[in-house]
């Protein structure tokens, strides 16, 4: 009795077809669009974030001829993910579904890839395993530690006191790559530099946040960078602190006037358009599609005041090697703050260990559990 | 404004049973208040350039317009049902109740974590989920047990203790999850080992609703029997009309307060199981998804009948399954089904300052005269 | 040592960065209950009074008009919970409950522009100049707002016992019976205790967009005004407890992020959880049943 072949055989899956070829009277004309692409965020699309980043470059889709775009946003990772889905391919009839957030995956764009195999499902974080899962499922990702790394090359440079703050999450890999990625630029031009991480406990916690900035800078950190949902609040709190700062996710350059240096941030563009593209040629959508500053799915923010000229030069030196894919951020041998080796040669900057990172290097202040 | 469904009680008027005629009043004065609600709401959609007239009618594509649609509404009421459960048998003996989140949250965790040892053991299915279940609900159950024993034999008020006790049961699951219970293999999102797809719960033959649905059900009418046919439902109910006279009477007063908690923290530990084992197949930190709020409006609305709280739950998982339509084809934001969930409740809410305010659903008058 | 005091001055910044939105719905609150009604709603006023704060604050450009159309949109959340309740076998706690949904509803919907743009800021009073020390400066940065709920508080106070207006207020909560029979009309008195009540939850909302954290988003509030209604049980119907009880959560807030800030990083879960945690202890420790019982307003549908 598992739960797959329960699925499979209900009778929904006969109705719920017939459905979306017969009963479509509100207002998606089905016969002129060759994609309906529906889209899940799993918070508000205007969050200075996280799904604001994906829901600015989806809105550049839209004027494309051919596709119509469903938007759903606030789909927290339950079940209501799946039913969402299932929903815009029952009502609206959407043909490919693009889930946004990270547990969205396990189970359940898993389990709807396989329910529906008529429909082509994508998922932002490198999840897709091509032995276990459904091919009509697959992963998009930029590894934004790419761009967090000239985070730190410019705050190393920006900071007097090399000591750069970092208010994250969650203690997880993608979270540790980038406050990871943050010390090793920074230690690249400035060997003595450190990282202090203050972790939340939660994506968007905003009193909290404000919170863990204010210690950061007690604590005599000059610099202040994050990985939450929504650094808005963290940026403001530093930039009103009279400290610097870089941005994560979407720019958030404005908030800070005086103190702001860059940001990483995410080009999500080239990734959807590239879908439109294969669509558009009748070409089938790749299942793995990951990259970085090498194939253009990243961005720094326009440096603010808050950059040195001598961080501006270094930091633009640091992009062009990695668009040339010729700098590797984990390379030598490095040990974590506990001083067990963790790494031993020079990795690809997506080799799969880099994956499952579940330590902080040396040089940065935080533990993670 | 429930004036206007005087239609339906038409056929009332040649029926002089008293009970025949609070029926018709308990249904005339929801459906009228939720026809008031829908044209305050209207207005409002008016006033802000939304047509009305498609706003319904996703509303009802999205709710219950096709077999697709109304599996969805059910589906996202099974927890509704639960925790809806666990409200409103606290308030039948008087107690405000307010941390079902919390126990479905531990309840949730407890069953995972149980699950470990039994599914590495290869313990078969059939022994393993009643096990996880049972350490679901006496998770919960305890759990909120303490609230009613700190109420009774400590005098902590249960509201502030249960919802302080569910942030504490929160930060619980999130510590063990994010550590000595974490799989290695949750890289990015933190989460107990998976029972795996041959131990999860599938969805009830020939529909796409997982079980919780029905055992809501089972649960809702035993404790409807609970709670209106037995000495202990009776004694219950005693003691929330007035505690200190139940306690004259010689009634164990502290002791139902106690078994009132456990039965609600239990409902809530069960809707925490299945969201594991039907749902998530592991516990994390999406566990924390609010259910156990909504649940506390469910009863409220449901008056804290134990049956009327199964037809609210689908309500709400109606609305829920149709705000994703709303937002879809109307582009307007994911708070309009917030704004119209408070219309109504407010609304449905207000409406019960008209029972027996209307003659035609009195005794004695123009319906027993005909 | 040098940890212990770092820790120390981040629970002091905390407890006045923190307490503030607690304060004005805790304060508001217990006038509501002690008029013998009760809001649980309040959570609907303090976000509602966020977004309108802020909007007000970006579309004039003064946050005070802000703070004042925030205590307007509470005031009117208030007065309709007040004016349904006073309906017969309407329950009080379940409209409350209903407001929550809606006053957050309205917030969301009517807030989406603004949750972009920057709006101005209410300014902070300097105090901690003189002390040369940059955290102990931060954590004396007032806002003139934290003074205003602690006048608020004072005057409640004094007036719960030395006038006539908080005698009525008392009397309509302690016994409606009496009340009645001295002539107070108990419908109006709770009913103009819910209006003012959700008023200051309203400005509470005020607070956080515009001071601390000082953004509007939909996020922002996270539960802090069900909490404040929870900390009024917890402090007895006592406007001065409430302030207390409100400056001991946003101090016991802090101690998460500063014990992490001193490399103190493991279990910071519970270290997060530390203001429900240590608020449970205290309750259980303290409460005596006779005590709280004493201190209730009788007509209280929670407590009864």
């Amino acid at each position: 009795m598992t739960f797959n072949n329960l699925s499979r055989r209900t009778l929904l899956k006969a109705g719920a077809a017939s459905l979306a070829a017969t009963a479509l009277p509100f207002g998606i004309a089905r016969a002129q669009t060759a994609v309906i692409l529906g889209i899940v965020y799993v918070g508000p699309k205007d969050d200075f974030g996280w799904n604001q980043a994906h829901a600015v470059s989806v809105e550049t889709l839209k004027s494309l001829p051919g596709i119509t775009v469903v938007e759903e946003e606030n789909v927290p990772e339950t079940d209501a993910v799946a039913k969402s889905m299932e929903s815009m391919i029952n009502i609206d009839g959407a043909n490919l579904i693009l889930a946004t957030s990270f547990g969205y995956y396990s189970p359940f764009v898993v389990d709807c890839a396989k329910k529906y195999p008529d429909v082509q499902f994508r998922h932002a974080a490198p999840l897709w395993n091509k032995d276990k899962d459904p091919a009509n499922a697959g992963s998009y990702f930029p590894y934004l530690n790419q761009a967090h790394y000239v985070d730190g090359v410019a705050a190393g440079l920006s900071s007097a006191s090399g000591k750069i703050g970092f208010v994250a999450a969650k203690p997880i890999p993608s979270v540790l790559s980038n406050i990871n990625s943050v010390l090793l630029g920074a230690r690249s031009v400035n060997p003595n530099a450190t990282v202090q991480v203050i972790f939340t406990g939660e994506w968007s916690l905003p009193v909290r946040e404000a919170e863990a900035t204010n210690a950061l800078v007690d604590a005599g950190c000059d610099v202040i960078t994050c990985h939450v949902d929504s650094p808005k609040v963290v940026i403001q709190t530093a930039e009103g602190r009279g400290v610097k700062s870089a941005g994560h996710n979407a720019s958030q350059a404005p908030l800070a006037p005086k103190g702001f240096i860059t940001g990483a941030e995410y080009k999500w563009e080239t990734i959807y358009k590239s879908y439109a593209d294969n669509i558009a040629a009748g070409q089938p959508l790749p299942n793995f599609l990951v990259g970085g500053y090498n194939n253009d799915m990243l961005r720094n923010t326009a440096y603010g005041a808050g950059a040195t000229p001598e961080a501006i030069t270094a930091a633009d030196a640091a992009i062009a090697e990695l668009k040339a894919g010729t700098l590797k951020i984990y390379k030598g041998t490095l040990k974590d703050n506990a001083g067990n080796i963790v790494v031993d040669k020079d990795y690809d900057n997506y080799d799969p260990y880099l994956d499952g990172m579940n330590w902080l290097l040396e040089g940065v202040q935080g533990s993670i559990t | 404004m429930a004036a206007e469904t005087a239609d339906l009680a038409i056929p009332v008027k040649r029926v002089s049973n008293v009970r025949v005629l609070r029926v018709a009043e308990a249904l005339a004065i929801p459906v009228g208040a939720m026809v008031a609600s829908a044209l305050i709401f209207s207005i409002f959609l008016l006033i802000i350039g939304k047509d009305p007239l498609q706003f319904w009618s996703l509303m009802w594509t999205g709710g219950f317009g096709s077999s697709f649609s109304i599996q969805n509404s059910m589906q996202r009421a099974a927890p509704l049902i639960l925790t809806g459960l666990a409200f409103a048998i606290p308030a039948r003996i008087g107690l405000t109740m307010i941390g079902g989140e919390g126990a479905l949250v531990l309840g949730g965790f407890f069953a995972a974590a149980v699950a470990i040892p039994l599914v590495s053991n290869l313990v078969p299915p059939f022994i393993t989920l009643p096990l996880m279940a049972i350490a679901g609900m006496a998770a919960g159950g305890l759990w909120i047990g303490f609230v009613g024993w700190l109420r009774h034999y400590r005098g902590v008020n249960e509201t502030i203790s249960s919802l302080l006790l569910s942030y504490i049961a929160i930060a619980i699951m999130n510590f063990f999850v994010e550590g000595v219970l974490r799989d290695p293999a949750s890289a990015n999102k933190p989460s107990t080992m998976p029972i795996g797809d041959a131990y999860r719960i599938g969805s009830m033959p020939g529909t796409d609703i997982h079980w919780g649905f029905a055992a809501g059900i089972v649960l809702a009418i035993i404790l409807w029997v609970l709670m209106s046919r037995t000495t202990f439902g009776f004694a219950a109910r005693m003691t929330g009309g007035n505690a200190r006279a139940a306690k004259a009477q010689g009634l164990p007063v502290g002791w139902l307060m106690v078994v009132c908690c456990m039965i609600a923290g239990s409902c809530a530990g069960l809707a925490g199981f299945f969201e594991v084992a039907a749902i998530h197949g592991q516990a994390n930190a999406s566990l924390v998804a609010g259910y156990g709020f909504t649940g506390i409006l469910v009863s409220f609305l449901a008056r804290h009948n134990p049956l009327t709280v199964v037809p609210v739950a689908i309500l709400f998982g109606a609305i829920a399954a149709a705000g994703g339509v709303i937002q879809r084809r109307m582009g307007m934001p994911d708070a309009t089904v917030l704004v119209l969930q408070g219309t109504l409740f407010v609304v449905l809410l207000v409406s019960e300052t008209f029972y027996g305010r209307f003659k035609i659903f009195q005794p004695g008058s123009l319906g027993d005269r005909v | 040592m040098e940890q212990i005091v770092t820790v120390l001055i981040a629970m002091l910044g905390g407890a006045i960065r923190v307490s503030t939105p607690f304060m004005f719905v805790a304060l508001g609150e217990t006038l509501t209950e002690k008029s013998g009604r009760i809001n649980l709603g309040l959570e609907g006023n303090l976000v509602l009074g966020a977004m309108v704060a802020y909007a007000t604050s970006y579309l004039t450009g003064s946050p005070w008009l802000g703070v004042l159309a925030a205590g307007g949109a509470g005031l009117v959340l208030g007065a309709l919970h007040g004016y349904i309740c006073k309906l017969p076998k309407v329950n009080d706690i379940a409209i409350g409950i209903a407001f929550m949904s809606f006053g957050t509803g309205l917030a969301f919907f009517f807030g989406k522009p603004f949750i972009q743009p920057s709006a101005p800021h209410l300014e902070a009073i300097a105090l901690g100049e003189w002390t040369g020390n940059s955290a102990l400066a931060q954590a004396l940065q007032v806002n003139p707002l934290f003074f205003v709920g602690i006048v608020i508080a004072i005057v409640m106070a004094w007036g719960f016992k030395n006038r006539k207006w908080g005698l009525v207020v008392r009397m309509a909560g302690d016994s409606a019976a009496s009340a009645k029979a001295m002539g107070v009309s108990v419908d109006l008195v709770r009913f103009l205790a819910t209006a003012a009540g959700g008023f200051m939850a309203g400005i509470g909302g005020a607070f956080l967009s515009l001071s601390y954290p000082g953004i509007w988003s939909q996020g922002l509030s996270s539960g802090q005004g069900l909490m404040a209604v929870a900390l009024v049980i917890f402090a007895r119907w006592d406007p001065i407890r409430a302030i207390i009880a409100a400056l001991l959560f946003g101090a016991a807030g802090a101690i998460g992020p500063s014990l992490q800030s001193v490399g103190i990083t493991q279990g910071y879960y519970f270290f997060n959880a530390a203001p429900y945690i240590l608020t449970l202890i205290i309750m259980i420790v303290s409460a005596g049943s006779k005590a709280s019982a004493r201190e209730a307003p009788g007509e209280l549908s929670i407590t009864k």
